[in-house]
């Protein structure tokens, strides 16, 4: 099997390129046989890498040790679950995965995409198979999956224990499912700068990839926040990291983007800004793999350092060369067909929350990079840590809180003083009460004030908005509230999808603001003992440790200490919190022990407690205690998120197609003049 | 038959259960396998649960290469050496009587400005805690005078749009409703 995995590499290989010039060519030339051909090659491509996957798993589920992969990530009694993860666990197998999945999107993308929209396919197809033959070549010439060993272990090394946990099963295909659908869009932007075919066309050919791809973003974020959480035991989910990074900048300008595409389909304004979000955003998503895959910078996440990370910045230098010159010799085309008319309208307010999530985006960027650059410009090695990203970009985020509520209550085109005042009065009047009531239940840290009360405010937008909407469906339909909020968000799927992601962000700023008022402790137990912490809402919680037991599962020794919690004295229930040591099949130990945190996790605070080890072998025990008030928000504004995007993609929900240049109908709609609104 | 309990046994039972109780609350039972729970930890300190020696251990950074500050690494990952260490060190010079400005800068003295979690605000530094800013204000800037040069341009009526309609004379429920409408187009 991994010899036929291995040749369906080189197959891939030969078919990718012959896509690619094809692609261009048949582009080029406008000949029909050599764009058929083109189209076909993705199907092969993904056939070709589609045998490598099953191949590789294969090998991993039949435990075949001689192939190097399967040896260093899995071992006969690694559970199941993780046998299927063990396929992206490592550095190989997720070039694999990647470009597997990307000749999947390609191929999708020529059956799905019909119509007007065919005048970009075969460069579309050119730079998909481009993006995976690179892929491939990688994993050919620096990183082969199916590289053999020379001699065949009795078990493998096992995967590392911290990667054993649910989240790190669905993080990393989210993330890179995140990734690789940008370029998608990206694609069809080169073919649109190649066939000079710049209109608003190419993008809506793209409009449900580019919320596939922030979805996916979003998803893969969310769930390796989760995984930080619960496996990693620091107590935290966001640690500034240089690859956490890596993964917030492309979806940051994915977020600016899908906001100014409004723009420019409703308007057809701001078409050379929105094609280099598309462009940059796809650089972005190659530059994370490369700060990932190349150990440049240090990180949790870096594999190991490997000639990968040369293959990648040759990459990432190459395409973003020929994107930029690409893009620059086509601006000239690229002219807007309306011009703004008040500093105070939608447009212009979507110009600046363009502009702060970009300014973000940079700002992370920055932060990122600026050890390098200190130590190359002034040779002085620093630490970007997370207190300086923290004090840099927490009032970049709440200035975006702030325009999250902002935007949508500015009208097109422009924006009267009794608009505005009729849009503010209650939004901005429940911000302020929300601001009011916590000055005067004694919160005084500025930042979390800041994020509760521009949460509310933006909450205070959306009720608004719908209330208004079911009103007025409600007048006219006589459709009752509940019905007339489901119809506005069935029929309207992207402004009302859009606004329920606002709540969304809402959450999530609340839950981060809630670690503002973290509180923990240490304390050595003996069973019996218990230790006292008062969370920061006044509540005094007691933690008892009743004992340690030691037992065997699957793949690893159970060291695991059990303690009685109760709130105020009143008992809420129990925590486990273990230490693993994980062993392979034969009994012999693999990794260092590893923790387990024991979550209580409710609406007010998360009870987080570690067991930090044992007192000279005794049921003596060292723990830590946490309690992270209202991370429970964050995940659940997460969930709200994703929801919300879910709505915005769902398919239908719109009138039917109207017949001629659909942009021009809508900026026509969009220019009319509404007198009364001045 | 039955046998009353004598007093002596009595005093006998009443010293054995105070033993008992007393071995309970001096000694603790070991465990089955002590190296399955990873190394062992001394008992917390109240210098370890010191809010003031935390904070100091919060502003420099662990040199296991894992990129966490020294309290944050020994509170969470147990297998590394480093952190216990310079918590060590962070504990010794402050019962020498060191201010913790003087144990930050014998530990940069130490290892250099990159155990700091946050560099100084000065010098080249500066650049690293304003450039984002200043580039945001600077392009807030430009982009309102793009904007204003834009609106300037454009007359009341842009050329590329059809003419107005007369002015409607429109309840804001029906504004709101053709608002929607619009929203509905496809584009």
């Amino acid at each position: 099997m991994t010899l036929l995995g291995y040749f369906s590499l080189w197959l891939a290989l030969v078919v990718g390129l012959w896509g690619a010039i094809t692609g261009f060519v048949g582009g080029a030339q406008g000949r029909a046989d050599l764009q058929q051909s083109a189209r076909h090659a993705t199907f092969a491509l993904f056939g070709a890498l589609l045998i490598a996957v099953i191949s590789l798993e294969v090998a991993i589920f039949r435990h075949d040790f001689s192939v190097q992969y399967v040896a260093s990530r899995t071992s006969r009694n690694l559970p199941t679950f993780y046998l299927w993860s063990a396929l992206y666990s490592g550095q190989e197998g997720s070039l694999l995965f990647w470009a597997a999945v990307l000749s999947l999107f390609a191929a999708l993308t020529q059956l799905l995409t019909g119509g007007r929209y065919r005048v970009y396919l075969p460069y579309v197809a050119a730079v998909t198979s481009l993006v995976a033959s690179f892929f491939v070549s990688v994993m050919l010439f620096a990183a082969n999956p199916f590289k053999r060993l020379a001699f065949t272990p009795m078990d493998g090394q096992g995967m590392n224990p911290q990667l054993q946990n649910p989240g790190m099963v669905f993080h990393p295909p989210m993330l890179y499912l995140g990734y690789i659908s940008i370029t998608i869009p990206f694609a069809f932007a080169i073919a649109a700068l190649l066939t000079k075919k710049l209109d608003t066309e190419w993008m809506v050919a793209v409009r449900k990839w580019t919320i596939v791809s922030w979805l996916f973003l979003s998803i893969g974020l969310l769930i390796g926040m989760w995984w930080a959480y619960v496996e990693l035991g620091w107590g935290g989910y966001w640690a500034w990291d240089p690859v956490e990074n890596a993964a917030l900048l492309p979806w940051l300008v994915m977020t600016a983007y899908l906001h100014s595409v409004m723009i420019q389909e409703k308007r057809g304004m701001l078409k050379k800004w929105n094609l280099a979000l598309i462009l940059g955003a796809w650089v972005l998503s190659i530059f994370g793999t490369f700060l990932t895959r190349s150990g440049v910078i240090a990180s949790v996440h870096s594999f190991t350092e490997s000639p990968v990370g040369y293959y990648f910045l040759f990459f990432l230098v190459a395409a973003t060369a020929a994107t930029a010159v690409l893009y620059v010799t086509r601006l000239p085309l690229l002219q807007a067909e309306a011009t703004l008319e008040s500093m105070v309208s939608r447009e212009a307010s979507f110009l600046f929350n363009n502009l702060l999530l970009i300014g973000l985006a940079f700002s992370v960027l920055w932060g990122t990079l600026f050890p390098i650059i200190s130590e190359a410009v002034v040779g002085v090695k620093i630490t970007y840590g997370p207190p300086t990203f923290n004090f840099v970009n927490i009032p970049l985020g709440l200035t975006l809180l702030l325009m999250t509520g902002i935007g949508p209550l500015i009208a097109w085109r422009r924006a009267s003083t009794a608009n505005l005042r009729r849009q503010f009065a209650v939004p901005v009047t429940v911000g302020v009460f929300a601001l009011l009531i916590l000055l005067v239940g004694g919160m005084r840290d500025g930042w979390a004030l800041g994020a509760f009360s521009l949460g509310a405010f933006v909450v205070g937008t959306v009720v608004q908005e719908f209330a208004r909407g079911a009103r007025a469906r409600n007048r006219q339909y006589g459709e009752a509230l509940p019905l007339a909020v489901l119809q506005l968000l069935s029929r309207n799927r992207r402004r009302y999808g859009g606004y329920i992601v606002h709540i969304g962000i809402v959450l999530l700023f609340v839950g981060f603001a809630g670690m503002a008022f973290k509180t923990e402790t240490e304390a050595t137990l003996r069973p019996g003992e218990s230790a006292e912490l008062r969370a920061r809402d006044g509540h005094m919680y007691t933690f008892t440790h009743l004992g340690i037991s030691q037992y065997n599962a699957l793949n690893r020794q159970v060291t695991a200490a059990l303690l009685d919690v109760r709130r105020d004295g009143k008992e809420i229930g129990r925590l486990r919190t273990e230490k693993r040591q994980h062993v392979d099949a034969l009994g012999n130990r693999t990794f260092e022990p590893s923790t387990e945190v024991g979550i209580m996790s409710g609406l007010r605070v998360d009870l987080y407690v570690v067991l930090a080890g044992l007192v000279n072998g005794t049921e003596q025990a060292v723990f830590r205690f946490t309690i992270n008030p209202l991370v429970w928000w964050v995940w659940f504004g997460g969930f709200v998120l994703v929801i919300g995007g879910l709505i915005v993609l769902w398919p239908g929900g719109a009138p039917v197609a109207l017949k001629g240049s659909r942009a021009s109908h809508v900026q026509a709609g969009y220019a009319v003049k509404l007198e009364a609104e001045r | 038959m039955t046998h009353g309990v004598s007093r002596r046994d009595f005093f006998m039972l009443a010293i054995g259960a105070a033993g008992a109780v007393l071995q309970d609350t001096t000694s603790v039972g070991r465990v089955y396998d002590p190296d399955r729970a990873g190394r062992a930890q001394a008992p917390v300190t109240a210098a370890d649960n010191d809010k003031n020696v935390q904070a100091l251990e919060k502003r420099l950074r662990c040199s296991c290469g894992c990129g966490l500050d020294i309290y944050t690494c020994r509170t969470t990952d147990f297998t590394c050496t480093y952190s216990p260490a310079l918590h060590q060190q962070v504990l010794r010079m402050l019962g020498d009587g060191k201010t913790e400005q003087e144990v930050i800068d014998a530990f940069v003295a130490q290892y250099g400005q990159v155990v700091l979690m946050s560099p100084p605000r000065r010098g080249f530094n500066l650049l690293g805690y304003f450039v984002p800013g200043v580039v945001l204000v600077i392009a807030a800037l430009g982009l309102v005078w793009m904007l204003r040069r834009w609106t300037r341009e454009s007359p009341a009526a842009a050329p590329t749009m059809p003419a107005a309609p007369p002015p409607p004379d429109a309840s804001p429920a029906e504004l709101e409703r053709l608002r929607d409408e619009l929203d509905r187009l496809p584009g």
